[in-house]
């Protein structure tokens, strides 16, 4: 359904916006006592660019990703998205979780539509939601209840929930991260043609370094907590990408590296 | 026998097996009748409970039981009937058949009854009369009954409705707000727990009628358990949920509305139901005390004049009218819930 987008030339459409994360530091109050857990993060992301980001689990990268989706707001620090101050969430900026989260009182369709009717403007707009449906494939399932669905559909049906706002913002908290293995490989070369095809700007959390540079343009690899950043890797290689590509094996063995754990590559 | 069959090897209990095997297979051989055959026995069985009727003479003074007799044997002729043409009858039919071993037992149960209290008095009279006795309630005192169910079912229904959207409304705010949640919760936990009819002499005397009072009563049965269920439902509502909402650009009403109330739905209907159930517990209370109609006054008169056969018939009335609220409630559950595995089937 979205494979015919691999052979396309990589084009940025003016659809993604730019964002900054300017000296950005955050820290929980557990128990009495404060918990850093980002410091003083500071990067900036083109229109367009697609950026996975790496590190140890539990280091603050979802935290960070929480921030930019404006569900919490930093300690100290800005968040920037083309110019302008993030300060609460904004359709603009869609997250998709590593659980897919659908509303099981809902059908697909009316999972789908959640943004365009919490935003009052699903009456004018109902063909954008069956679009969306289309575009991941699960047209013959817009009737079904959550409860019907695979692992992967519901992921994908979480992924068309945030792609019929046309999100100039896509946060990816390791959306693949629970599905088996197979299903990965499928969805990641899916986010990768979705994405060439509508230009947003993406975010991706995830443990895996081989989705990172199958995926992204930059990898960013971050310490343990508190977060900083260790490395910022451009990741110059074509699309559609081969999982086999020596550069990219190289590239693996230096943020395994980074990561501490190029003695098992 | 079966020592010497084909099959040497575990020659018995393969025998067995197929002795059981070929029994029913006989028994099976005319499809249909095998099909009918409890609808037939149940038929037989409802004739034995009209002849059980005239067989012999009454102890007692009861004008219906010749009526009784022939409406067991009309009873008896439609079940044959039926089941004979079951096939024509669709879904009727298939219903009929199904329910046949019931039908069954409960002629079997009614001729009992009718040969232990009627015709040899086995269990004492007055306390315990024949089936007749209540189909002649059903028949001569059909007007007072009536207005009793009526009186009942409208008490209910005001106070149930009342009980619930309040119950609603206010677990809703508990769920949803802290400061209210501050102020109304140990209000909540200090009279909730009361029971609802302890408040009878209290609301007797406050309100100017007895009809409000036990509407108020009923209200408060019904509000507790509502109350409570759907502040848990709401409380308990994942954030998860409220983050994908909010990213997506919901404002707080579509939280409330479209968000936690749908997803704490499955507990409010638990707590209609608690609900249902200790209104109906009030309604009789309050009705056998203070109210001067409804089924409860009923039930208290004829215990009053010794009417034991108006007692069973006004009983009978009111656990049907119970089963159907509880069935119409649940009903609507299965409406709304559909999204939901595995509900229980009332």
């Amino acid at each position: 359904m979205v494979a015919h987008a691999f052979a396309e030339p990589i084009i940025y459409p003016a659809v993604g916006a730019s964002l900054d994360v300017e000296h950005i530091s955050h820290a929980f109050d557990i128990d009495g006592s404060v918990l850093p857990v980002l410091d003083d993060v500071n990067f900036g992301v083109k229109p367009g660019e697609f950026i996975a980001l790496l590190g140890p689990s539990g280091c603050g990268k979802s935290t960070l990703l929480r921030l930019v989706a404006g569900l919490e707001a930093p300690r100290s620090g800005v968040l920037r998205e083309d110019g302008d101050p993030v300060t609460g969430p904004f359709p603009s900026r869609v997250v998709v979780f590593q659980d897919p989260t659908l509303f099981p009182w809902r059908t697909v369709w009316n999972n789908v539509a959640l943004g365009l009717e919490a935003q009052g403007i699903l009456k004018s707009q109902r063909q954008r939601v069956d679009a969306a449906i289309d575009l991941v494939g699960l047209s013959q399932f817009r009737n079904a209840y959550p409860h019907q669905l695979s692992g992967g559909m519901a992921q994908r049906v979480a992924l068309a929930r945030a792609l019929v706002n046309d999100p100039k913002i896509l946060i990816l908290d390791e959306p693949l991260g629970k599905l088996d293995s197979l299903t990965r490989i499928t969805m990641q070369a899916e986010i990768v043609a979705l994405w060439q095809r509508k230009g947003f700007t993406t975010l991706l959390v995830t443990h895996d370094v081989e989705e990172a540079l199958f995926l992204a343009n930059r990898v960013i690899v971050f310490s343990d907590r508190p977060a900083r950043i260790k490395a910022d890797i451009a990741v110059d290689r074509p699309y559609p990408r081969h999982r086999g590509d020596p550069e990219l094996a190289e590239l693996r063995r230096n943020i395994l590296g980074l990561l501490g754990l190029d003695a098992t590559w | 026998m079966s020592m010497y069959s084909a099959s040497r090897t575990v020659a018995f209990p393969q025998s067995a097996e197929e002795g059981a095997a070929l029994e029913g297979h006989s028994l099976s051989l005319p499809a249909s009748i095998r099909a009918g055959g409890v609808g037939v026995f149940a038929s037989v069985m409802w004739v034995g409970f009209g002849l059980s009727c005239l067989l012999w003479p009454d102890l007692g003074d009861w004008s219906r039981t010749h009526e009784l007799a022939v409406a067991a044997f009309i009873i008896a002729g439609g079940v044959l009937a039926a089941t004979a043409s079951g096939k024509l009858l669709g879904r009727f039919g298939r219903g009929l058949q199904q329910r046949a071993p019931w039908l069954l037992v409960l002629g079997l149960f009614l001729s009992l009854w009718e040969v232990a209290t009627a015709k040899f008095a086995w269990l004492p009279l007055p306390f315990f009369p024949p089936p007749q006795a209540i189909i002649e309630v059903y028949t001569d005192d059909l007007p007072k009954l009536l207005e009793s169910v009526f009186a009942s079912v409208k008490l209910q229904l005001g106070g149930y409705a009342i009980g619930a959207a309040v119950g609603f409304l206010t677990g809703v705010s508990i769920g949803w707000s802290r400061s209210v949640g501050y102020w109304v919760h140990p209000v909540l936990r200090f009279i909730g727990p009361l029971p609802a009819t302890a408040w009878l002499p209290f609301a007797f005397f406050t309100f100017p009628s007895s009809w409000s009072a036990s509407t108020f009563l009923i209200a408060l049965a019904t509000g507790f358990p509502v109350t409570v269920l759907t502040w848990s439902g709401v409380a308990s509502v994942s954030n998860a949920y409220y983050d994908v909402a909010r990213t997506l650009g919901a404002r707080p009403s579509f939280l409330v509305l479209k968000v936690a109330i749908p997803a704490a739905l499955p507990h409010v209907f638990v707590g209609l139901f608690m609900g249902l159930g200790s209104s109906f517990a009030v309604l009789v209370v309050a009705e056998m005390i203070g109210v001067k109609a409804g089924l409860g006054w009923y039930l208290q008169w004829a215990q009053g004049w010794a009417a034991y056969s108006n007692m069973y018939a006004a009983l009978l009335v009111m656990s049907l009218l119970c089963s159907s609220a509880i069935t119409l409630l649940f009903r609507t559950r299965d409406r709304l819930l559909v999204w939901q595995k595995g509900v229980v089937k009332w």
